[in-house]
C-alpha cells in the first residue's frame, strides 16, 4: 500500500464517451441564472469542433460565472453575501449531434482582477471529451465589449489569437451569443494553464 | 480588494499531456499551440459549491438503485480527498460512473456485445464528510474492448469527477484495480509520464474496509491541488 504521506497529485484521465451517465443524464445544468436574476438576459450557444472542423457530439462543457455585478457564489469572494441569489453561477451540458449546447443565463459583471484591476465580463469554461486526457480550460468574453481592452488576462494573449476567446452576438436573434471551441488546428481556441 | 491566494502549480510529469498519439482520439482533439499560463484571479479560486440537496443514500450504493441486486463482485470503494498540503477537502461532490460486471455501459453509444444488467445503472454520487472521507458500494466493473488499436481492451475502471474548492481544482479521472495486466497496455493510463503519479490511480485492496461475508474493500485516495499558502483570515 502507498505511504499515506505521499501527496503526489492525482492525475487526470479522459472523461471518455460515457460521462453522460455520471454527469449530465440527470445532472446537467442548462440554467445558470434563473429568470429572476438581475442583469442582461442571454443565451450562450457553445459548439465544440475537432481539428478537422467536425462537430464533437460527445463533449461536456462546464461554465462558471459571476453575477451581474461580478460577484461569485463562493466563500472566497468576500462580497458573496450581497450576491444575486438567483444567479447560481454554474452550468454544465453535453453537446448534441451538432456539437452544440445552449445555456440560459445573464451577462456576468466585471469581477476584480489582481493588482487593483477589473476583469472584463467573462465565463470560465472547462471542456471534457473522449480524446481529451485532461480538462481543457478557456474563457469566453463578449466581442466588442469596451472592457476587453483593459482585461488583465486578455492582455496575456497574443492579439491575433484574442478573437478565439470571443462570443459573437447573433445579428438575427438579440440576446443570443455564439462561441466555438476549436480544439486544434485552424483558429485553435486559446487554452489556459490554470 | 486584496489579491487572492493562488493554487499550487503541478509538476507537469504528474499529469497526462493533451497529445498522446498512442491514444488515437487525442490527435484531432488536443491543442497544438502552447497553453497560456493564467495567474489565478477570483475567477479561478472560486467554483461551484454543492450541498446535500438532491443526494440520497442510494446514490452512493450502486447495488441498491433497482428492484434486484446487480450481478458481479460486490465491492466497497473508500478513500479520502485531501489537497497537496495534506488538508482534507470536506463536503465536496464526488461523482462516479462505470461499466457493469460484464464490461457494458448503459449508454446508446456502447455497442460492446456484452449483456446489460437491468439492476445496474453504474452511476453514483456522494459528498465527502468533514474529514474528506467518502465511500461507495458497487460491483467490480468488467474490462471491455475498444477500437483504439488491434485487440485493445480498457482495464476495469471507475470514472471519478471531483470539484474541490475552486475552478482551479476541478478533476476528472479514473480509478483502476491493483495488479491488472491490462494497465501496462492501456494508452490512457500510460499517458501519464510519471510512474509514481500513475500509481496514484491504482486502488489498493483493503482488508480494513472489506466486510466479512459480503464485499471486498478497495482504498482510493484523491489528492487535489491546494492553495499556495494558508489564506489570510482577518
Amino acid at each position: 500500500m502507498r505511504d499515506s504521506t505521499d501527496l503526489t497529485p492525482t492525475p487526470a484521465q479522459t472523461a471518455g464517451p460515457y460521462f453522460h451517465l455520471g454527469c449530465t443524464t440527470t445532472r446537467s445544468v442548462a440554467c445558470i441564472a434563473g429568470p429572476e436574476a438581475r442583469g442582461e438576459r442571454i443565451r450562450l450557444i457553445c459548439r465544440v469542433l475537432d481539428g478537422d472542423g467536425a462537430a464533437i457530439d460527445d463533449a461536456m462543457i462546464e461554465i462558471w460565472q459571476a453575477d451581474s455585478e461580478g460577484r461569485y457564489n463562493h466563500p472566497a469572494d468576500s462580497r458573496a453575501k450581497g450576491r444575486d441569489p438567483a444567479c447560481n453561477g454554474f452550468g454544465r451540458l453535453a453537446t448534441d449531434a451538432a456539437g452544440t449546447c445552449v445555456f440560459s443565463t445573464i451577462k456576468p459583471g466585471r469581477a476584480p482582477g489582481n493588482n487593483d484591476t477589473l476583469q472584463a465580463p467573462h465565463f470560465n469554461v472547462s471542456v471534457f471529451a473522449r480524446g481529451v486526457l485532461k480538462r481543457l480550460a478557456t474563457r469566453i468574453y463578449f466581442a466588442n465589449d469596451p472592457a476587453n481592452n483593459m482585461d488583465p488576462i486578455l492582455a496575456l494573449v497574443p492579439e491575433e489569437r484574442r478573437s478565439t476567446l470571443m462570443a459573437f452576438s447573433d445579428p438575427h436573434r438579440p440576446g443570443d451569443w455564439h462561441f466555438d471551441v476549436r480544439l486544434c488546428g485552424k483558429d485553435e481556441t486559446v487554452f489556459f494553464d490554470v | 480588494m486584496s489579491d487572492v491566494t493562488p493554487y499550487r502549480r503541478q509538476d507537469p510529469d504528474t499529469q497526462p499531456s493533451s497529445l498522446y498519439p498512442p491514444y488515437r482520439a487525442t490527435i484531432r482533439r488536443s491543442p497544438q499551440l502552447p497553453l497560456i499560463v493564467l495567474p489565478h484571479t477570483l475567477s479561478e479560486v472560486t467554483g461551484p459549491v454543492y450541498g446535500k440537496a438532491g443526494i440520497s443514500e442510494t446514490d452512493r450504493d450502486l447495488t441498491r438503485q433497482h428492484a434486484g441486486e446487480p450481478l458481479g463482485q460486490r465491492i466497497i470503494v473508500r478513500g479520502r480527498v485531501v489537497d497537496d498540503g495534506g488538508r482534507p477537502v470536506p463536503d465536496t461532490l464526488v461523482e462516479i460512473w462505470q461499466a457493469n460486471s460484464a464490461g457494458r455501459y448503459i449508454h446508446k453509444k456502447d455497442e460492446h456485445l456484452a449483456p446489460l444488467d437491468p439492476n445496474f445503472t453504474g452511476t453514483g454520487r456522494t459528498l465527502t464528510d468533514a474529514h474528506g472521507n467518502y465511500e461507495f458500494v458497487t460491483i467490480k466493473p468488467g474490462a471491455y474492448p475498444w477500437e483504439n488499436h488491434d485487440n485493445a481492451w480498457r482495464p476495469p475502471h471507475i470514472h471519478f469527477s471531483l470539484f474541490g474548492n475552486a475552478f482551479a481544482t476541478r478533476l476528472v479521472t479514473q480509478m483502476y484495480f491493483p495488479e491488472d495486466p491490462l494497465l501496462a497496455l492501456d494508452p490512457i493510463f500510460q499517458s501519464i509520464p510519471q510512474e509514481r503519479a500513475r500509481q496514484r490511480l491504482v486502488s489498493a485492496f483493503d482488508l480494513d474496509s472489506t466486510k466479512p461475508g459480503w464485499a471486498l474493500g478497495f482504498r482510493f485516495d484523491l489528492i487535489l491541488r491546494g492553495p499556495e499558502a494558508t489564506p489570510f483570515e482577518g
